[in-house]
């Protein structure tokens, strides 16, 4: 069992919490995830560690409600115990210098870029982060973000905080005015999906880091499969950052949706566990 | 006194068949105390038992069918103890017609005695009824790390606790079991049994920690310089599922049975969403393979309610590896069966989900090393079936995650970890493996074997330290 040790709400339904588990953050390195099942019932979640404490033995992971298992996750109070958590899991980033680095995050997927960012500024990159979200409120982490950029640009898809549009038209234009040695995204698939077409056509290489279904994370049952060149890789073990240019996104997108009818069905039964409630 | 003897075995009492295909109940119901009894009686109490050679755990098989006949089942149960920590599970899943039962010398002329469902009556009766007292020798002082749960892992754990060393099982998964849990199904192997047997090993002195991934946690290297363990048994099994590499196996709607038996099994996808692991079937399921684990994903899918459930190998009844009881309840249970024949592609809708899958006709031709006819494709015999989920049955290989994150440990072509099959000493000292991760995918049976064989080697090195 693994306690909650702190609970913040980032953003309208994006929650962040702090969890005692200290072998885990002995080990958490950027770019790595955890697989959390609240309880008895729960589905096995995959979520990237966003930061971990080593002397206070804890791990940080940042989460959006969108579905049944990540609401009963954010209904989850401070000195509550998730029952599983396990890692961490996954390939660590690859820091090294690169030169100048852009990172873009988009929305919660700010949570898994920052420690890689972090890494990346610390190994003595030059970081220009770009960070984008729906709306001012959704937006989360700025502090920390421009904390460890030498530049920091921020979208809003409304104008409601800094610049109207999105992450990938800042991209372009830093691309445009200055050479760029890699860049590193994070965020909803079709953002990561667009800013690898926009580096493609610049031959600038381009990390992304994939989140699909996952069931055991181990390497174990082959849900997470991803077509990255000619070959089929699994995000749990070789991944999950890919080379942005070589994944087949329209299939990554499709895989997403496996669930789609049954993850409304999970939905409408909220909450009733006496009855096989919204079944039909 | 001559007695009359009895050709055939006792038959299994079994589920109804329309009872089965509606629910996860066990189909094998097992023996009653009367039948136990009267199988028992069969038993020749040979003077040289040749069971006991097939048995790859060499139990000693008619003493513990001799102290059915005298109505001693603690007694019986405690016999097989003696060899097998997992009695209960081996009466139900071992494939005893290749072993003891191959080996006994009623079967030379009738049937063999039936010494799975014996030792099973036994298992169940002691998990019922028995409270086993175990002799444990005094604490060694030694540390042993035991990565995996699986049939291999829990033997050598329980072998290792009952010689006095201090025993710590690390499982990836939440629940302790490894295949007996994500991947054999409820109704061939409750889980409440599982869970009865680990306890026992639990008794024993051995800690399992669960969500503990070795290999990422801590290395094998970590485990014997920080956590001081003085030796390490690596029996982490084949959970890599293999694909075919055939256009469209990426759709939605193709599994490998691993992650269908993992979905409905460990996460109880069958309760959905009382449970909230999702399964989706459709209504028509191929599965693709011809062994234990085809038949096992052919009959789960029927019990989530598919209209067709379609098995399709590219050899024939007769060269399949599953066991000829699985086969047997998977065709009651209205499995169908489509033999020489074996996917090409598959195609999906607009919104690609499986739709179809273009099969080819296979003829069998000269035998290859297994000894099996080889399987020949016709050409131009493709032909198409209209399915919507396909589960991939094919086998599995080693996850390779303990060989990348340890020190000298040599792993074959396959990536295999090489061990020794006597001692499953490795090529690191202090270092020990057995089951499929060693072998490659096979029985539970023999991953118990090798657990066993291994625990004896382990404490031998213990002690020499």
């Amino acid at each position: 069992m693994y306690t909650i040790k702190d609970k913040i709400l980032l953003a309208p339904g994006i929650k962040m919490f702090m969890i005692d588990a200290p072998s885990i953050a002995q080990k958490a390195k950027p770019g790595q995830f955890v697989i959390v099942r609240k309880d008895e019932y729960g589905e096995r979640i995959p979520l990237t560690i966003a930061d971990s404490d080593k002397r206070e033995g804890t791990i940080t992971i940042i989460f959006q409600e969108v579905g049944r298992s990540t609401q009963d996750l954010g209904k989850m109070e401070v000195g509550d115990m998730i029952l599983d958590l396990v890692g961490p899991l996954g390939r660590e980033s690859e820091i090294d210098f690169y030169g100048t680095v852009i990172c873009v995050g988009g929305g919660v997927g700010v949570a898994p870029i920052y420690p890689i960012t972090r890494a990346l500024h610390m190994k003595g990159n030059r970081i220009i982060s770009i960070i984008g979200a729906r709306s001012a409120d959704y937006l989360i982490w700025l502090d920390k973000m421009d904390e460890v950029s030498d530049e920091f640009y921020v979208t809003t898809d409304d104008g409601s905080y800094g610049r109207k549009g999105f992450v990938t038209e800042v991209l372009t234009e830093i691309m445009d005015k200055e050479e760029i040695n890699m860049v590193m995204a994070i965020g909803p698939i079709q953002m990561m999906e667009a800013v690898s077409r926009i580096t493609k056509e610049k031959g600038i290489k381009t990390l992304v880091s994939l989140n699909p279904i996952m069931l055991d994370g181990t390497g174990m049952c082959g849900a997470c499969r991803v077509q990255i060149g000619d070959e089929v890789k699994f995000a749990c073990v070789d991944g999950p950052e890919f080379d942005g240019h070589l994944v087949d996104w329209e299939n990554a997108k499709r895989r997403l949706k496996m669930f789609e009818r049954e993850e409304k069905i999970a939905l409408t039964s909220l909450g009733c566990r006496c009855c096989q409630g919204g079944e039909k | 006194m001559p007695r009359e003897i009895i050709k055939n075995k006792y038959p299994m009492p079994l589920l109804p068949i329309e009872k089965r295909i509606k629910s996860f109940h066990e189909v094998a119901l097992g023996y009653t105390e009367d039948l136990a009894i009267k199988e028992a009686e069969r038993c020749l109490q040979c003077n040289k038992p040749s069971c006991v050679e097939g048995c790859p755990v060499g139990v000693d098989i008619p003493a513990f069918i001799k102290l059915i006949l005298e109505r001693d089942y603690l007694a019986a149960a405690a016999k097989i103890k003696e060899k097998n920590s997992l009695p209960a599970v081996c009466g139900r899943v071992c494939p005893q017609e290749n072993q003891c039962e191959k080996m006994c010398v009623l079967g030379k002329k009738y049937e063999p005695v039936a010494i799975g469902r014996l030792e099973r009556f036994v298992a169940d009766y002691e998990l019922a009824n028995g409270e086993l007292q175990y002799t444990r020798k005094s604490p060694t002082g030694y540390r042993v790390a035991v990565v995996g749960s699986g049939p291999a892992g829990l033997t050598c754990a329980a072998e290792l606790a009952k010689m006095g060393h201090e025993v710590t099982v690390f499982e990836a998964l939440h629940i302790a079991g490894g295949v007996l849990v994500y991947g054999i199904p409820e109704f061939r192997l409750p889980k409440s049994i599982v869970a009865k047997e680990i306890e026992n090993i639990k008794a024993l002195g051995v800690k399992i920690e669960v969500n503990s991934v070795i290999g990422k946690l801590w290395t094998v290297d970590e485990l014997m310089r920080e956590k001081g363990y003085h030796a390490v048994f690596i029996g982490t099994g084949a959970g890599l599922p293999y694909f075919m590499d055939i256009p469209g196996e990426n759709l939605n709607g193709v599994y490998s049975a691993n992650e269908f038996l993992t979905r409905v099994n460990l996460m109880k996808a069958y309760d959905f969403p009382n449970y909230l692991t999702p399964i989706r079937t459709g209504k028509r399921v191929a599965v693709i393979g011809g062994g234990n684990v085809a038949m096992d994903a052919a009959r789960t899918a029927l019990r989530l309610g598919v209209e067709e459930s379609y098995i399709i190998y590219r050899r024939t009844e007769k060269e399949m590896p599953a066991r000829a009881e699985e086969i047997e309840h998977a065709k009651e249970e209205g499995v169908r069966f489509i033999f020489l024949s074996c996917p090409v592609e598959i195609k999906g809708d607009n919104e690609g989900r499986v739709c179809e899958i273009i099969c080819q006709n296979y003829e069998l031709g000269e035998p290859d090393e297994s000894g099996r006819r080889r399987p020949v494709p016709i050409p131009g015999s493709e032909y198409s079936l209209k399915v919507d989920t396909v589960i991939m049955a094919i086998g599995q290989g080693p996850n390779p995650l303990i060989a990348a994150t340890t020190d000298q440990l040599q792993v074959n072509k396959k990536g295999n970890i090489i061990a020794d099959e006597q001692t499953g000493k490795t090529s690191k000292p202090g270092v020990f493996a057995g089951g499929d991760i060693v072998s490659g995918a096979a029985t539970v049976i023999l991953a118990m074997g090798a657990g066993k064989k291994a625990a004896l080697s382990i404490d031998k090195y213990l002690r020499s330290l």
